[in-house]
């Protein structure tokens, strides 16, 4: 179990009457990068939603071996888990710097200084732009903004949802580039994309997600080599 | 007019502006944590100043009894916005907060009221009963639409103003009540006389306003109550908790709206709905200092004071009509000179 970060077995999870996910199982092991991939309104993004607490969900959530179902949002963020949603959800009229300390709201301010210039350091551009309000950056910084808000808290595990949406080809890469520097520094991450054949590049195994249920799992690059994958998600990609 | 009487309307404008300050920097206060409109402030004014009045004449405060019913229905509410994740220990803790804590506060007060204690004990007292009222109400009436529009919170805001003022008539009556002074000192400067009533409005509202300046834009929990009106969701995924935030910002709320009734209680007869007028005159304040300031908010609320004692001298029957009207060229002002960040993106 001890290689498990995040378990999640039977998840169903509902809007009202509408039931979005239907018993979905995923594993995110310990030092990976797991994606989910899917179209849009495969119920990726309410998955993701659910795993961090934003949605209530039935079935069970493990994280570290811990039954984290029924725990808020702030005590997930707290335990070690932390999600960049496809929002950003920024603090608009905040400039860049409180953005990130405000993301280190949980640790010593010790720890926050120093996580600080780590991700100045993974990040200059946010460095170049730490006293401008964050609603006034560029897709591309925001999406860097919001990834750098999430790593303040010092999370184990680091779920993306759509990290690359509406981001220009150059900086996508940045982004993935990004991504598989955080594997090396020791983060897992959970990576929920449309952009199938990045996400399959940086990825260390995949499942693909249709109408809120798991239809396919294994290897990324054995489901990059599917036919069936190509013909679906890679063959009118257009990166 | 001579300089003595410009003087003396001097004086009293920037009293009064004083407290509309504090009401200001209320509003201010909690626009910034929930973005609420708080129109109810006025009734936390009202009722702090008759609850002090009422305890300086040896009896017990009607206020008590909304206490523990306000306690009560929090508490409900609380276990009902929680239903999914309920556990003994929490509702425990949830009764011991809503339900014995505003009992033990009453029963105090049933045991010293009718000893008249001095002024400042009092006022404690007034505190100490007022005060929880701020959490309890943002339980039951803004928690539960905390992620609504500004105008849904705003029309919630107002439906509850009318029920505290209505409350307030029920619990105090229609006849007015005057307060005893906290202290009968008086200085004398020149042709004016400073009481101790009056210079302990001008600390209290000099103090609130550098306390919150500093305590909003410098510690990062302050940044944190911030950031949950900016984006509510982007605060929970830091870790902020933010129901704890508005119900931080709405004790900071009880308790300022509480002093300021319980210091201007001894200078006029106050009525169940005089706070609802004083605290308006706050709102323009706060308007003119953008929703944002509060050194700006006092500065323009001792303007509005000021004006409303000039008014009062000049034109004594059109001066709610000249202090109102003062807010239209500043809104011309703001939305013209304004630049708009985008709050929601994409």
């Amino acid at each position: 179990m001890s290689d498990l970060l995040l378990s999640i077995r039977d998840l169903f999870v509902s809007y009202g009457k509408v039931e979005a996910v239907h018993g979905v199982s995923i594993d995110v092991p310990r030092g990976q990068i797991v994606t989910v991939i899917g179209a849009n309104g495969a119920g990726k993004t309410t998955l993701l939603n659910a795993a961090m607490g934003i949605l209530p969900a039935r079935g069970a959530i493990e994280f570290e071996g811990r039954n984290i179902l029924r725990q808020p949002v702030e005590d997930r963020v707290g335990g070690g888990m932390t999600l960049v949603p496809e929002r950003r959800e920024l603090f608009a009229t905040m400039p860049v710097e409180d953005n990130l300390l405000l993301g280190g709201f949980l640790i010593s301010s010790h720890e926050r200084a120093q996580q600080l210039e780590e991700v100045f350091t993974r990040f200059p551009r946010l460095k170049e732009r730490r006293r401008q309000l964050a609603g006034t950056l560029s897709g591309g910084e925001r999406q860097m903004l919001a990834m750098g808000r999430a790593l303040m808290a010092k999370p184990r595990l680091l779920m993306l949802d759509e990290p690359s949406l509406g981001l220009a080809p150059l900086i996508v890469a940045d982004i993935f580039a990004i991504i598989r520097d955080l594997r090396s520094a020791g983060v897992s991450i959970l990576l929920v994309e449309q952009n199938a054949r990045a996400a399959l590049r940086v990825a260390d195994s995949a499942y693909v997600m249709e109408l809120g249920e798991i239809t396919l799992h294994g290897k990324a690059a054995d489901l990059a080599a599917d036919p069936k994958i190509v013909e679906t998600y890679l063959g009118l990609a257009t990166h | 007019m001579d300089s003595t009487i410009l003087l003396f309307l001097l004086q009293d404008g920037i009293t009064n502006g004083a407290l509309y300050g504090l009401l200001g920097i209320v509003t201010v206060l909690v626009f910034a944590v929930t973005r609420i409109i708080f129109v109810p402030q006025g009734e936390f004014v009202t009722y702090g100043a008759l609850t002090l009045a009422l305890l300086d004449t040896g009896r017990v405060p009607g206020t008590i009894w909304l206490l523990i019913g306000f306690g009560v229905v929090a508490f409900a509410v609380e276990l009902w916005m929680s239903r999914h994740d309920l556990n003994a220990r929490k509702i425990v803790r949830e009764a011991l907060i809503k339900i014995i804590l505003p009992c033990l506060i009453a029963l105090a007060v049933i045991w010293l009221a009718p000893m008249k204690l001095p002024p400042w004990a009092n006022l404690l007292i007034t505190l100490a009963i007022i005060t929880p009222m701020g959490p309890y109400l943002y339980t039951i009436a803004f928690r539960p639409v905390a992620e609504a529009s500004v105008l849904t919170l705003f029309i919630v805001a107002i439906g509850v103003h009318l029920s505290m003022q209505g409350l307030g008539l029920v619990l105090f009556g229609a006849e007015g009540l005057r307060g005893t002074p906290l202290s009968t000192l008086s200085l004398p400067v020149g042709p004016l006389v400073a009481t101790g009533q009056t210079l302990s409005i001008y600390v209290l509202t000099l103090v609130t306003m550098a306390a919150l300046t500093y305590f909003f834009n410098k510690p990062l929990f302050g940044k944190a109550l911030r950031a949950t009106a900016i984006n509510r969701l982007g605060a929970r995924l830091v870790g902020i908790r933010t129901s704890l935030s508005g119900a931080i910002a709405f004790v900071l709320a009880a308790i300022i709206g509480a002093l300021t009734g319980a210091l201007s209680a001894p200078m006029t007869t106050i009525y169940y709905d005089t706070g609802f007028l004083i605290g308006l005159k706050g709102f323009i304040a706060a308007i003119i200092g953008s929703l944002a300031s509060y050194p700006l908010t006092v500065i323009a609320a001792l303007a509005v004071g000021i004006a409303e004692a000039l008014a009062s001298f000049y034109a004594s029957q059109f001066k709610e009509v000249i202090v109102f009207t003062l807010i239209i060229p500043v809104l011309i002002w703001l939305s013209l000179s304004s630049h708009h960040v985008e709050e929601e993106e994409e």
